[in-house]
């Protein structure tokens, strides 16, 4: 199997997006590939921890998947980072913007990562907007 | 005789059974049987193409009253 890397860019606080990004990310964690995810703009807040408001729904899927036993899409980016070589990188800008102390953010959160650096490791992967 | 273990993934969505499988496959030893159930049936589309493409053994799907029975073998 040829593996490559997948870079996987959150800006949407929305569930559905949310969701998606995390599948993908997830599946393509397990499958072999490396993994990174950008979290910024309104998707960084739902990473904090003890954060417990639910991101609102985009449309009828949102509110469909609301009652269903989907899988959690922090679950499936923890299992990302724990079961295969996954990645999850917060903006250092919306950290700042949103004042978010590194300490604050879920355990699977890596460092804060800028641009810069963001769009090197994109530079030789595919990269999946959300 | 290697043992078979049950992954219980009814009542869960895409790709949570899956996320079950791997996490026991992770546990397994080579050659352990496991069999996922799944009341998804993407699930049952999505995890012999898994199977297959990280090389483990896919064994068999049946279904059996909207629940389908996925076996894998750990090959690695």
């Amino acid at each position: 199997m040829a593996s490559q890397k997948i870079c996987v860019v959150i800006v949407s606080g929305t569930r559905e997006r949310l969701q998606m990004a995390a599948m993908v990310a997830s599946v393509a964690a397990v499958s072999g590939h490396e993994v990174v995810v950008f979290l910024s703009m309104n998707a960084l807040p739902f990473f904090v921890k003890d954060q417990s408001e639910p991101p609102p729904n985009e449309g009828v899927m949102g509110r469909l998947m609301e009652g269903k036993n989907i899988p959690a899409f922090k679950t499936l980016l923890e299992h990302a980072a724990a079961l295969g070589d996954a990645r999850i990188l917060p903006c250092s800008m919306a950290m700042d913007v949103l004042g978010i102390e590194p300490q604050t953010l879920e355990p699977f959160v890596g460092e804060a990562t800028g641009l810069t650096k963001f769009l090197d490791e994109a530079q030789d992967g595919q990269v999946w907007t959300f | 005789m290697a043992e078979i273990k049950i992954v219980d993934g009814r009542g869960s969505f895409c790709p949570g059974p899956l996320m079950e499988l791997i996490v026991v496959l992770k546990s397994s030893q080579i050659g352990d049987v496991i069999e996922v159930l799944s009341t998804d049936k993407g699930s049952a589309n999505d995890i012999p193409e898994w199977v297959h493409k990280v090389g483990h053994e896919y064994i068999s799907t049946t279904e059996d009253a909207g629940v389908w029975h996925i076996r894998v073998r750990k090959a690695k």
